[in-house]
């Protein structure tokens, strides 16, 4: 069986006056049926635009120069604009960051709900609107009825964030994206919305890329995890084996830096330095110049080694030994 | 840059980098703008040089010959002079009236703005300064001022006052006043927070002193921008209420004038007497306007990076 | 929203009063009323009998009472020239301008949303810049200059559109109109498309920046993601984020549209208040000049008061944070 999303050295490049940005730079990944990738790193490591890569809504100046994206087979690098957008909201749906900004202020939740209803298949408005009811109600929207009449600024940001869930999930897509959708949400919504989520995942056979910076919300969401950093993969694999054992530095010390109850009293570690301008990015590891463990070997672009099973860095010097915990 | 130095700009050797010189370099970088600064020049000195260069002194009523009425653009009149742009009804050449138009026109133009940005900048100032109530009474009349039309405004001044370039003039003050003055107050207050007025007030400077040796130079950019385009709104509405016949009187026409004396004789097809001036106002109008709007791109530090 | 619509009714009403006093001073204090209310041909002992009767020997205060009470009463003078009430002349030629200004509204949404939202999707084409260089010049451009060339050009040398009047009316609702004749239609295009030179400029521009700037936000991507179609993104979801704030400063706009319409009628010989007033200037028909000022400050006064009632009712957020 064809996984639901394949993506093969995937390249997005940004093409301003200042000069190229390559914001994805050879990025591979697969999503299976059902499972959960996790997608981290820093702002502006290249997920986000990855996510957009996928559904194919990549702003001008940047564009997809490179790569394969086959969702269930099919490329979508290749694909035509319209092919695209019966996809999107369809098959691949997506969520995004900052609730209180992706609903429309001027248009009623029913608005917004029935359109993407009616995006994509003929029916008529009461059966969209039956549709748009029954899903707020499935993501936890009480009296969803009354909540269809209102304007998004009637809401709460987790209950926006509710409403985008839940037009993400209405036409039980193969795919959903989701960028950070906890990030600007209070830490017992970001709970409740991640279990409502793994929920309906389950529930719907629905594969998730789950991009965020935050290990602590990928240790109890997603099955695999990949660790993106200056546009490039730098290590990918199982999660438990990835925040268990990390091989490449600078998932040791992403995981170094996340305050967790067992360290109490410890210091946090944290990873010096700035991530490095995407414009002037010097040869080889991109990571070299805030790794304590680089050395002339750096100076050359490595590749993403298989270094466990199922395991792979981007390192010459992984951290194959024990981590002192 | 190649236009830079075709321009002949003082920018040859820019050694030190004084704030005047970029100002300088950083305008003759728009040819848009250098073309309009240039086109603008040449009308000024046509105003100024008026009874030097035009062939006819349209004022004199002794030179007119009413015979010569209404010719044709090049031709010849019975003085024997060639009326590149025609006549009016008077006999009186077009080309000189425009040029002499054209004094009249700026005059009433410039020294309404200025005059306006003399009242409206130390009014500004002031309420920047005090603060208050004073800010708050001013600030009320700017707004009340601002919020009706500028033609509404001047209507019912004219209709006061009578016509005459001084009513004109006093008209185009009151309605433009406060564009200077929000826009010095804007600015002010910015700058009144500032350390170093904190520093003249410890050092007991007068108030005069503070207000316009230390307070007022740091709001020259945006009034020098807000200026040129009042200027050109000044002469547009002048021109208009001029046109209205509600403006200067007629012994000493201006473009407006012209432009309405020759309105009768356009619907029979004597375009002349209306274009030519019309033309004028025109090219006037759009010139200030280039030379204003790159001023602002130029002076306005928040678009600078 | 009560609380907020009677403070914002009280400062409407102030600043009548305030307008008021400025008409009343104008006409009682600089120039000289006996000239200015009295005809000019009343002999001496008509002018003694008239100053009595217009109470011009009270004292300035109670001469602003006076005013008042008969502004109130809708007594705003008779006219020298048409020895008729100086209200009924204008309240006779309202429609007409009426007409002007809100055909030159319609004119500048029907030419300068599309414009705009061309110049706004397509930033860097030909096209584009062409629209943003055209739209300085109606800024820039006076109106009276463009009116005349348009009598040149569509007029005189074409002969396509009449040049002056209001050409043949037909009656709706007891008023003469001429958009519901062809003849009137064909009058009434080119003083409208004059008077609505400014804000079809205003209108491209303000389009303009709405567009790109709603193209940025969230809610546009997240509809695209939705799967909506382009027409769909733009026409409903930027759109209708767009139409408030342009609607409103149209809206705005109709109290100088009016205003400016002084010119255009005088170009066009249109005859509506505009030209009225204008004439009634150049014959010092004051109470008329009196009566204009006042009727058309109030009308300012209510457009603005509406326009902010309509803006809190059009857009929920306003509407909200009113309420709370």
């Amino acid at each position: 069986m064809t996984a639901t999303l394949e993506v093969r050295d995937l390249r997005t490049h940004f093409f301003t006056r200042a000069g190229i940005v390559k914001a994805v730079d050879g990025v591979s990944f697969t999503v299976e049926r059902g499972k959960v990738l996790g997608l981290v790193g820093e702002s502006g490591s290249g997920k986000s635009v990855t996510g957009f890569s996928i559904i194919g809504l990549v702003d001008p100046p940047g564009r997809v120069t490179g790569g394969q994206i086959l969702f269930k087979g099919r490329d979508l690098a290749s694909a035509s604009e319209e092919e695209m957008r019966r996809l999107r909201g369809n098959r691949i749906a997506m969520i995004f960051q900052d609730p209180m900004m992706t609903l429309n202020p001027v248009l009623r939740v029913d608005t917004q709900m029935i359109e993407t209803v009616q995006a994509h298949q003929k029916v008529d408005r009461e059966t969209a609107r039956q549709r748009a009811r029954d899903t707020l109600g499935m993501v936890g929207i009480p009296s969803p009825d009354e909540r269809l009449k209102s304007y998004p600024h009637q809401f709460s940001g987790g209950m926006r964030q509710r409403v985008a869930i839940a037009i993400a999930l209405l036409h039980k897509p193969d795919l959903i994206i989701a960028d950070e959708p906890t990030t600007a949400l209070d830490v017992t919504i970001q709970g409740q919305i991640l279990a409502e989520v793994q929920k309906l995942a389950a529930q719907t056979g629905t594969s998730l890329i789950w991009i965020t910076h935050d290990l602590s919300v990928v240790a109890g969401l997603a099955d695999d995890v990949a660790v993106m950093y200056a546009g490039r993969v730098v290590e990918d694999g199982p999660v438990s084996q990835v925040l268990d054992a990390p091989l490449h530095p600078y998932t040791v010390g992403l995981i170094g830096s996340v305050p967790s109850r067992n360290k109490r009293g410890e210091k946090l570690r944290q990873i010096p330095g700035m991530t490095p301008s995407l414009l002037s990015l010097p040869p080889g590891c991109a990571f070299q110049s805030r790794c304590a463990r680089a050395d002339a070997a750096c100076r050359q672009d490595p590749d993403l080694f298989a270094l466990r099973e199922g395991q792979r860095a981007r390192c010459f010097h992984p951290h194959l030994e024990a981590i002192p915990a | 840059m190649s236009d830079v130095t075709a321009s002949g700009a003082p920018v040859a050797e820019p050694k030190v980098e004084t704030p005047f010189r970029r100002f300088v370099s950083e305008f003759f970088a728009s040819k848009t703008a250098t073309l309009g600064l240039v086109v603008f020049t040449i009308i000024a000195l046509l105003a100024i040089l008026a009874p030097w260069i035009a062939p006819q002194n349209p004022y004199d009523l002794a030179q007119l010959d009413i015979m010569d009425g209404r010719l044709e653009p090049g031709a010849v009149g019975g003085s024997g002079i060639t009326h590149w742009l025609g006549t009016d009804d008077q006999g009186r050449d077009m080309l000189s009236g425009i040029i002499y138009g054209l004094r009249i026109s700026l005059l009433v133009g410039a020294g309404s703005a200025l005059i306006a940005c003399l009242v409206g900048a130390s009014l500004g100032l002031l309420a920047a300064y005090a603060g208050g109530r004073t800010d708050s009474v001013i600030m009320r009349v700017v707004d009340l001022q601002l919020s009706f039309p500028t033609i509404l405004a001047a209507l019912m001044i004219l209709a006061f006052l009578g016509k005459g370039i001084l009513n004109v003039v006093i008209a185009l003050v009151i309605v433009e006043w406060a564009y200077y003055a929000r826009t010095v107050r804007g600015s002010a207050l910015v700058e009144r927070n500032k350390e170093y007025i904190e520093a003249a007030r410890c050092l007991a400077l007068p108030t005069r002193r503070i207000l316009f040796g230390h307070l007022f130079p740091n709001c020259l950019p945006p009034l020098i921008v807000v200026g040129t385009m009042q200027v050109a709104r000044a002469i547009a509405l002048e021109a208009t209420l001029s046109f209205l016949g509600l403006g200067v009187p007629i012994t000493e026409p201006s473009l407006g004038l012209l432009i309405a004396n020759g309105f009768e004789y356009m619907l029979s097809g004597k375009y002349w007497i209306s274009f030519y001036p019309g033309i004028a106002l025109l090219v006037t109008i759009v010139s200030i306007n280039l030379v204003g709007d790159h001023l602002r791109d130029v002076l306005n530090p928040r678009l600078k990076k | 929203m009560t609380v907020y619509l009677l403070r914002r009714i009280l400062q409407s009403f102030m600043v009548l009063v305030a307008m008021s006093i400025i008409v009343f001073v104008g006409v009682y204090a600089v120039g000289d009323p006996v000239e200015i209310l009295i005809s000019p041909d009343a002999d001496q002992l008509e002018r003694e009998r008239a100053i009595r009767a217009l109470g011009l020997d009270l004292p300035l205060w109670e001469q602003y009472l006076v005013f008042v009470q008969r502004a109130l009463q809708g007594d705003l003078g008779r006219s020298f020239v048409f020895n008729e009430p100086a209200l009924q002349i204008i309240l006779q030629r309202m429609p007409a301008t009426l007409e002007l200004a809100f055909g030159s509204m319609f004119l500048s949404i029907l030419i300068g949303l599309p414009l705009g939202l061309y110049a706004g999707l397509k930033p860097d084409s030909v096209a584009s810049k062409t629209i943003m260089a055209g739209s300085i010049l109606g800024f820039s451009l006076p109106t009276f200059w463009v009116g005349l060339m348009l009598i040149m050009v569509f007029a005189v040398q074409l002969g396509w559109l009449p040049s002056t009047g209001r050409g043949e009316t037909a009656t709706l609702f007891g008023l003469q109109w001429s958009f519901l004749t062809a003849n009137g239609l064909a009058h009434i295009l080119m003083p409208a498309f004059n008077l609505a030179l400014f804000k079809i400029s205003l209108v491209i521009r303000l389009t303009r920046a709405g567009v790109r700037e709603t193209m940025l936000m969230d809610y546009v991507k997240f509809a695209r993601a939705k799967g909506l179609s382009q027409n769909r993104v733009i026409f409903v979801h930027v759109f209708k984020n767009i139409l408030i704030p342009v609607v409103t400063v149209v809206g705005l706009e109709l109290g100088s549209t009016i205003a400016f319409s002084v010119v255009t009628e005088s170009v066009f010989a249109w005859p509506g208040m505009g030209k009225l007033i204008i004439d009634s200037i150049n014959v010092l028909d004051r109470p008329v000049i009196v009566a204009y000022l006042m009727i058309i400050v109030l009308m300012f006064i209510v457009i603005n008061l509406v326009v902010d009632i309509l803006y809190s009712v059009l857009d929920p957020r306003v509407r909200l944070e009113a309420k709370a």
